[in-house]
């Protein structure tokens, strides 16, 4: 046997192997492929096994021969199986392709009640300001709840409370100014506090509801005018409704403090144009105000000539119904998950 | 207080419109509500001239009138009215007018006679609510001229919301006195012409409630004509002021109280026995009011009485018997001060509320009383005719309220304003006020005029000041000083935490009423007597809550009723506890589900929602205060509200913090829910201190899992197997997993098997499998001893 016909014959075995490999389709076949050629008593490996029968002069170079036949064959298997692996995996990842607009699963989320939303906001708002939030009980007696706030017996203000009796000196809070009472019985000014919580007048029709929420506020210092309440009142409503508003300041009466105001907001519903929310007048009245009255501060034992102070009492219900557009204040303690569920 | 344009314009007329005016009142504090006109716009109506009336030829209750309406010739009127008569002038609709009903007038032929228009009534021209017949106008008026030239209805009403200092502008005139000292326009001084008395009869006074009534002053009228009517002008005055006519005598004090702010009274002069008599009611008097109730009188309310009986409710309302009638020849006209304190809440406690209350109670200028019963004698006997008798006055000087001058400083008016006044400015502004001004070292000493009630304290005078300027002029500020941080401490859970723990599992939040039904109050919790309302609104909000369950359930009901069958819901309020004085408000969130345990979605099987469910979401709640072994959850027996099966209570290191359970299916029934309920309810006045996290170290070393499912029998709760478990592994076991609970086929009845997952560490070493064996057979030991266990085969 020649050389040349030697090294055919190796070239033969390998492109034929090299053709069985590329033509196989399956993993399977390549590994097979591989055992017949390249294994223990593979094709190639027999040429090597063979080596010992010729001279020893040709033995190095026909090596050589059988070596590199191995080595090409081998980066063809290596080759063919990846390619494979390749398209085995393409096929698995179109198998698993979802219908991604299928919607997901598990739990949805709730919410929370758009007067809390409101208040969370409010509160927010003033604590940014140094404002911190009191509290007090919502069983009130009548001390607290008017006479310390310079409402005796008998004042014409009382009418406009209309309010829940328990017993002759007992009773639901008509607003959260008995709050500042209490703070300001057991804190030394300059104080800074929000009051916010439920209130109840023994009314019920379209427009009012026997419970409602109120935020009561107030500041106490050595040298707060009308000028800082006026300050804080147009930063706080331009800040809750995120925009520009014209503001007014109307003279106005509250037994608690004096001078006294009302705050009208240009209507946010139509800017000031006049609309059946505004009733045509482009102005909302949206919170009462003013600066803290001496006697007042006489039943708090604070010192009126030296310590001057704001308050101001705003409805949470109010402002949230102008804020969202809601138009029925009932609707907030009916509790129709169909209402609730617009706010989340 | 509502008044007409005109009328006010006739005291002071400022130049400017009405819009700009009633802009002008509203940012001086008296707020005008409403600005409405007094009439619609009545075009082809005119003043019509009655020349014949004749009998319809077909028709008994028709007359045929020629009317002149100003035109060359008289047009032919059908009308049907009792009151038309040869010579009346009347409102005459022309062919073409509309009628503010709607109501077009045309030719028309009624019962064979043309008809050229339409004789009108008042309230045809929506003057009047209900007309007997046509509206009589002034003989004066010309035939043809336009109706709403004749009645002026070119007019407007001015609503003003007064608060309760401001009394002293219940009066037209108290409106014109302010107008004048905004805009500056002169005020049309205020001269009643004494009247002429003609009589010498007159009732004595007998002042003995000298505090409450410091002045009374009356005259008799003798001799009025009750046939008299209410002239047009007036009841035109009184309607625009939002008042039906009554008949003259009562339209003159109504008119007078309108004007000058000063409640009056008439008396049926042959009805009072003896003399007036100011007093305070005895114990168990009563009187019959003029409204037909009768009343009975607390002592001490103030009472205008006779030497028999009471009269009136002083100031508030007069008594039937006394009230003038249709047969009452002779009046005694009274216009008395009666102290703001002597009526106030008297009116409201009795009930009542009338235009005399009003004003009395906030203070009624005490210098008027003689102007008044002037300007209302000058009137009635302009329109009813008789002959006045002298006044009679009775009066305690020193009873009468005086303003006493009231300090106001320049530093405190900048100090409280944040702006400076002039001084010069201020004086002029409190001095238009009609106050009396004196300059001091310091300020001003300042008296308010007598009808005003509101002047107690500097702080009254600035705002008079700042009303004065504006409070436009006032500069917005921003705050100043410095703000003291109180951030609340780590270990608080906030609300909002709490809040957005149930959001995010998918809980909606609800808001309901503290107050709430008795009947469910009781039945849900029978053992708390509630705490009860004097005056509800309803009888289903008439005791407070002492749980937030009604609410929660109420709301389920509600909500199920509009075709929601999956409901989370939570509330965050109080609950009222107790006794008298001893009324315990405590913070809640309490929580209800019911319905199935997710929204449907595709690929899953869903089931409905169960107690482990719910006590899975207070998990995570009490999860932002204390890891799950602090938790002791005991079966929670007798809760009348709850399944005697599923009912828990929850405690932290002994006290008890909440319960949770089943709705009492019977409750369930009874309050027609559809679906088994679970609710909680947590209380965070029990809560207070979070544990904040602590640092241990991580062990490097792997850890080791065995399994383990025993049989036990089936009474003994997973929470005493766990136990014994964990007292038995000792601290190399760092987690325990319940995955198993199963009872049936292959388990005896009467058992069950429980599969755990034990998870073993040691923070220093690898522990050998040796030792986890060891471990497991202590375990397994121990169950068998402690609680009869086997291992499950």
């Amino acid at each position: 046997m020649t050389d040349t016909s030697l090294q055919d014959r190796l070239n033969q075995m390998l492109g034929q192997a090299i053709e069985q490999v590329s033509a196989a389709s399956e993993f399977k076949v390549v590994e097979q492929l591989r055992v017949d050629y390249l294994g223990k008593k593979g094709r190639l490996t027999e040429q090597l096994k063979q080596l010992g029968s010729l001279p020893a002069e040709e033995r190095p170079k026909v090596g050589q021969w059988v070596n590199q036949a191995k080595q090409q064959l081998q980066t063809a298997i290596a080759e063919r199986k990846a390619e494979l692996e390749q398209a085995s995996r393409m096929q698995q990842l179109t198998e698993n392709t979802v219908d991604i607009t299928l919607p997901g699963r598990g739990l949805h989320r709730g919410g929370i009640h758009p007067i809390t939303r409101t208040l969370e906001r409010l509160q927010q708002m003033f604590m940014s300001m140094g404002f911190v939030v009191a509290d007090g009980p919502e069983i009130e007696d009548d001390y607290h709840n008017f006479e310390a706030l310079n409402i005796p017996e008998n004042h014409p203000a009382r009418a406009m409370h209309d309010t829940f009796y328990f017993d002759a000196h007992r009773l639901l809070r008509t607003h959260t100014s008995p709050v500042q009472v209490r703070y300001m019985n057991s804190h030394e000014p300059p104080m800074r506090i929000i009051a916010p919580g439920r209130v109840y007048r023994c009314d019920s029709d379209v427009t009012h509801t026997p419970m409602f929420h109120q935020l009561e506020g107030l500041m106490v210092d050595t040298d707060v005018s009308f000028a800082e309440l006026k300050g804080v009142i147009s930063d706080f409503l331009i800040q809750f409704f995120e925009k520009e508003l014209d503001l007014r300041f109307r003279p106005s009466f509250f037994p608690f403090t004096e001078p006294s105001a009302e705050v009208d907001i240009s209507c946010v519903m139509c800017s000031g144009k006049g609309c059946r929310v505004c009733s045509h007048t482009g102005w909302l009245e949206v919170l009462g105000c003013g600066m803290v009255h001496p006697e007042v501060f006489r039943y708090a034992g604070i010192d009126a000539e030296k310590f001057t102070g704001f308050a101001f009492g705003l409805g949470v219900e109010r402002l949230a119904m102008l804020r969202y557009g809601v138009n029925d204040l009932r609707l907030f303690f009916e509790n129709d998950v169909r209402f609730l569920q617009q706010f989340n | 207080m509502k008044f007409s344009e005109q009328w006010l314009r006739e005291w002071v007329s400022p130049k400017m419109d009405i819009n700009t005016l009633a802009h002008r009142l509203t940012m001086a504090g008296l707020e005008v509500g409403a600005v409405e006109p007094v009439a619609a716009t009545l075009k082809r109506i005119v003043v019509g001239h009655v020349l014949s009336v004749e009998k319809h030829p077909e028709a008994d209750k028709l007359k045929v009138c020629k009317v002149d309406v100003g035109q060359s010739r008289p047009l032919t009127i059908v009308c049907g009215a009792s009151n038309v008569a040869e010579g009346i002038k009347a409102p005459t609709a022309l062919v073409g007018a509309t009628l503010p009903g709607g109501a077009k007038i045309t030719k028309a032929s009624l019962r064979g006679v043309t008809s050229s228009g339409m004789l009108c009534s008042g309230s045809e021209l929506g003057l009047e609510e209900g007309s007997a017949g046509l509206l009589l106008l002034d003989s004066q008026s010309r035939a043809g001229q336009e109706i709403m030239d004749v009645l002026s209805l070119n007019d407007v009403s001015v609503e003003l919301d007064l608060t309760p200092n401001r009394s002293d502008c219940l009066g037209v005139y108290g409106v014109a006195r302010e107008v004048s000292a905004l805009t500056g326009a002169r005020l049309k001084t205020l001269k009643v012409p004494k009247a002429r008395v003609q009589t010498k009869r007159k009732v004595t006074v007998t002042l003995s409630a000298k505090k409450a009534c410091p002045r009374y002053t009356c005259r008799v009228i003798e001799g009025i004509d009750q046939s008299a009517n209410t002239p047009l002008w007036m009841k035109e005055r009184l309607r625009r002021s939002g008042l039906r006519s009554l008949g003259p005598v009562v339209d003159v004090s109504n008119y007078v109280l309108l004007e000058l702010g000063q409640p009056m009274h008439a008396f049926d002069l042959g009805k009072i026995n003896g003399g007036i008599k100011v007093r305070v009611a005895r114990d168990k008097e009563s009187i019959t009011l003029l409204d037909g109730n009768t009343v009975k009188l607390d002592a001490g309310t103030l009472l205008i009485a006779d030497n028999k009986r009471p009269l009136a409710l002083a100031g508030i309302m007069g008594g039937e018997d006394s009230a003038v009638s249709n047969s009452t020849g002779d009046i005694l006209l009274e216009s008395a001060f009666f102290s703001a304190d002597a009526i106030s809440g008297r009116a409201r406690s009795l009930g009542l509320h009338t235009d005399s209350s009003h004003r009395f109670e906030r203070g009624v200028d005490p210098s008027m009383q003689r102007v008044a019963l002037e300007r209302a004698t000058q009137l009635l006997l302009d329109i009813v005719g008789g002959k006045a008798g002298p006044i009679v006055e009775q009066q305690s000087k020193p009873h009468i309220p005086k303003h006493k001058a009231v300090h106001l400083r320049h530093e405190r008016l900048q100090k409280l304003l944040g702006t400076r006044v002039p001084a010069r400015k201020t004086e002029g502004l409190l001095r238009r006020l009609g106050m009396n001004v004196r300059t001091t070292t310091q300020g001003w000493h300042v008296t308010a005029p007598p009808y005003r009630f509101d002047i107690h304290s500097e702080v009254d005078l600035i705002e008079e000041v700042a009303r004065g300027i504006g409070y436009d002029e006032i500069p917005a500020r921003a705050l100043r000083g410095p703000i003291s941080l109180q951030i609340a401490r780590e270990a608080m859970v906030q609300h909002n935490s709490l809040r957005h723990t149930l959001v995010n599992r998918e809980y909606q939040e609800i808001i309901t009423y503290s107050f709430i039904d008795e009947v469910l109050a009781r039945q849900l919790d029978p053992s708390t007597e509630p705490v009860r309302l004097a005056n509800p609104i309803a009888s289903d909000m008439a005791v407070m809550r002492s749980s937030l369950w009604p609410g929660l359930l109420q709301t389920l009901a509600y909500n199920q009723n509009r075709q929601q069958q999956r409901l989370r819901l939570f509330e965050l309020g109080r609950r009222f506890q107790g006794r008298g004085k001893q009324v315990k408000e405590e913070l809640l969130i309490a929580g209800a589900i019911c319905g199935s345990r997710t929204r449907e979605q595709w690929g899953v099987t869903d089931r409905a929602v169960d107690f482990f469910d719910i006590k899975g979401d207070v998990g995570a709640l009490l999860a932002l205060w204390d890891v799950d072994e602090a938790w002791d959850f005991r079966p929670l027996e007798g809760h009348p509200a709850l399944h005697p099966g599923q009912a828990a209570s929850i405690s932290r290191q002994g006290r008890r913090v909440g319960r949770l359970g089943a709705l009492h299916p019977g409750l369930q029934a009874d309050l027609s829910l559809e679906r088994p309920v679970f609710l909680f309810e947590l209380e965070l006045s029990a809560l207070n201190a979070a544990k904040l996290p602590k640092f241990s170290e991580i062990s490097k070393f792997p850890a080791i899992r065995r399994d383990l499912a025993i049989v036990v029998g089936e009474s003994i709760p997973a929470a005493e197997v766990i136990n014994v478990i964990k007292e038995s592994a000792g601290i190399w076991l760092i987690n325990l997993e319940l995955f198993d609970d199963y009872r049936g086929e292959g388990i005896d009845s009467g058992r069950k098997s429980l599969g755990f997952g034990l998870t073993l560490q040691e923070s220093s070493r690898t522990l050998k499998e040796g030792e986890v064996d060891n471990i497991i057979d202590l375990v397994v030991a121990a169950l068998r001893r402690d609680l009869g266990a086997e291992l499950r085969n």
